[in-house]
């Protein structure tokens, strides 16, 4: 019976992707105006941060991000579009923000990233902001076939006292409301996002966090394999659809 | 007190919201009171814009107009700003002059909840203008927490 | 540091009305919030923005607890002649910080 219902939720997720829409479209337009100005947009001050730690040495023996790869707005123009990515090393799929943990590990070395932490937002909000236009163009190689197979699966399976999945609601209730609010499609097109709960600057991990507490289910620790899946999923999703970082959204 | 399963339900509620008590909190009439020192407010000239319905409370753009030829003989001296229902009425005094070339002021506010936003021009004849504007707020529901 | 965004015309000609908009990285904690313990965190906002045009005040405006995080303000002036065009802000624990740019007037 569970399986029967998990193919019709696939059925719905077809027919959704094909008008799919930013939570951008779903905000009020003074919401959207905040987005589309950067003179107003506080997302900005971070992508501005993660400029300056762009070509700032972790320690004075270390390189920066610039002194390997130069100019970002060409060498990082379309990249986070293109994750999650396969990692090699890793032997597994590896987000934006991973990278840049594992870049200043094993290459900078200085002080760790902490996840959600300031500098990390700062430079993933730089990075995805090079992005900002392209179509996401997630790879297709066999390690991230695998990812989002495992990424959907979650995301059409119940979690939590509330027994509902990701699918639930934004697949079968988008556009439909939650109290005063629209339930967008989920989307991840604009991450790190300025949230205006959060009045400053979060990850797609965050959010996922916050469907998840929402939910009354034990969320996933950052950087887990389970929340990069499903971003790997999403994006998969969101193929084709323009990288709005930094987002604003309520 | 008799302490009821209702009292009990309402009080986490409360404890999220220590606002002072309403005998030492300073009221929105008290705040254009000391705005205007008294004078009377007349009803026109400033335009308080700001969306009639809200989705989030905490970044809400108002923008503040004021029909004036702003020259020496003539201007905006200062816009305040007061809200109805947050913790302090208080949200923005700005001072102009002719130099300022029109009478605007945009910003992001915070609103609480739904309640009256007021906006009020002192123009340089000493003259008091004002408008009330009625903002909801709409009740979020995927709030962290 | 804070971090700043502000935009201002980098050239202008004389007499014409300009808009500026300044947007500023700061918490603006009001002072009615609880942390995760349910204890109150101290108020700490930036109180006053002041904008200077060739040394001369030509905007200022007191903030409260009611200004949205990561402050933005926009104004107008006259663009009367080069010059420097400074933007400050005031606040809790200490808080000070003064960006300038220059506008060129033809």
């Amino acid at each position: 019976m569970r399986r029967i219902a998990f193919a019709l939720l696939a059925c719905c997720s077809v027919a959704v992707a094909e008008e799919r829409r930013s939570g951008l479209l779903d905000m009020r337009p003074e919401a959207q105006a905040m987005q589309r100005d950067d003179s107003m947009n506080p997302g900005m001050l971070w992508v501005l941060d993660g400029e300056a730690l762009w070509g700032h040495k972790p320690n004075p023996a270390a390189q920066s991000c610039a002194d390997c790869h130069g100019d970002a707005a060409s060498s990082m123009r379309g990249v986070a579009a293109r994750y999650p990515a396969f990692d090699a090393v890793q032997g597994a799929a590896i987000d934006l923000a991973g990278r840049i943990i594992q870049c200043r590990e094993t290459r900078q070395g200085g002080a760790p990233l902490a996840r959600e932490g300031q500098e990390l937002l700062a430079l993933t909000s730089f990075v995805a902001h090079q992005s900002r236009g392209l179509p996401i163009a997630p790879p297709n190689d066999a390690g991230m076939r695998a990812a989002r197979a495992q990424g959907q699966s979650i995301y059409i399976t119940r979690l939590g006292q509330l027994d509902l999945s990701c699918a639930q609601c934004h697949d079968d209730h988008a556009g439909g409301r939650l109290a005063g609010s629209v339930i967008p499609q989920g989307h991840p097109t604009g991450y790190p996002i300025y949230r205006l709960e959060w009045q400053r600057v979060g990850s797609l991990q965050r959010r996922l966090r916050g469907c998840m507490v929402g939910v009354r289910a034990e969320p996933f620790a950052y950087g887990s394999a389970e929340f990069i899946a499903i971003e790997a999923y999403l994006m998969e999703r969101a193929r084709g659809m323009e990288v709005e970082t930094p987002a604003i959204r309520p | 007190m008799k302490i009821t399963r209702r009292v009990l339900l309402a009080a986490p509620g409360a404890l999220l919201l220590p606002a002072p008590t309403r005998a030492d909190r300073q009221s929105l009439a008290d705040a254009l009171r000391e705005f205007t020192g008294g004078q009377p407010m007349r009803e026109g000239r400033v335009r308080l814009d700001v969306s009639p319905l809200v989705e989030n409370g905490n970044a809400v753009p108002i923008t503040v107009a004021v029909e004036t030829p702003m020259t020496a003989a003539d201007h905006l001296r200062r816009i305040g700003v007061f809200n109805e229902r947050n913790p302090q009425p208080n949200v923005i005094i700005a001072q102009f002059s002719p130099r300022s070339g029109r009478a605007y002021l945009a910003t992001h506010i915070r609103l609480a909840t739904s309640q009256a936003l007021v906006a009020v021009a002192e123009m340089s004849d000493g003259s008091f203008w004002a408008q009330r504007v009625e903002v909801v707020v709409t009740l979020a529901a995927c709030i962290e927490g | 540091m804070a971090r700043v965004l502000l935009r201002v015309p980098a050239s202008v000609q004389k007499g014409a009305v300009i808009e500026m908009r300044a947007l500023i990285q700061h918490v603006m904690e009001t002072g009615y919030r609880p942390n995760a313990e349910g204890v109150l965190q101290p108020r700490d906002i930036i109180w006053n923005f002041t904008c200077r045009y060739d040394g001369e005040v030509i905007f200022n405006a007191t903030l409260s607890p009611a200004i949205a995080a990561n402050p933005f303000i926009a104004f107008t002036t006259i663009a009367t002649q080069s010059g420097p065009i400074s933007f400050t802000w005031e606040g809790d624990n200490g808080f000070a910080q003064t960006e300038t740019r220059h506008i060129t007037v033809t």
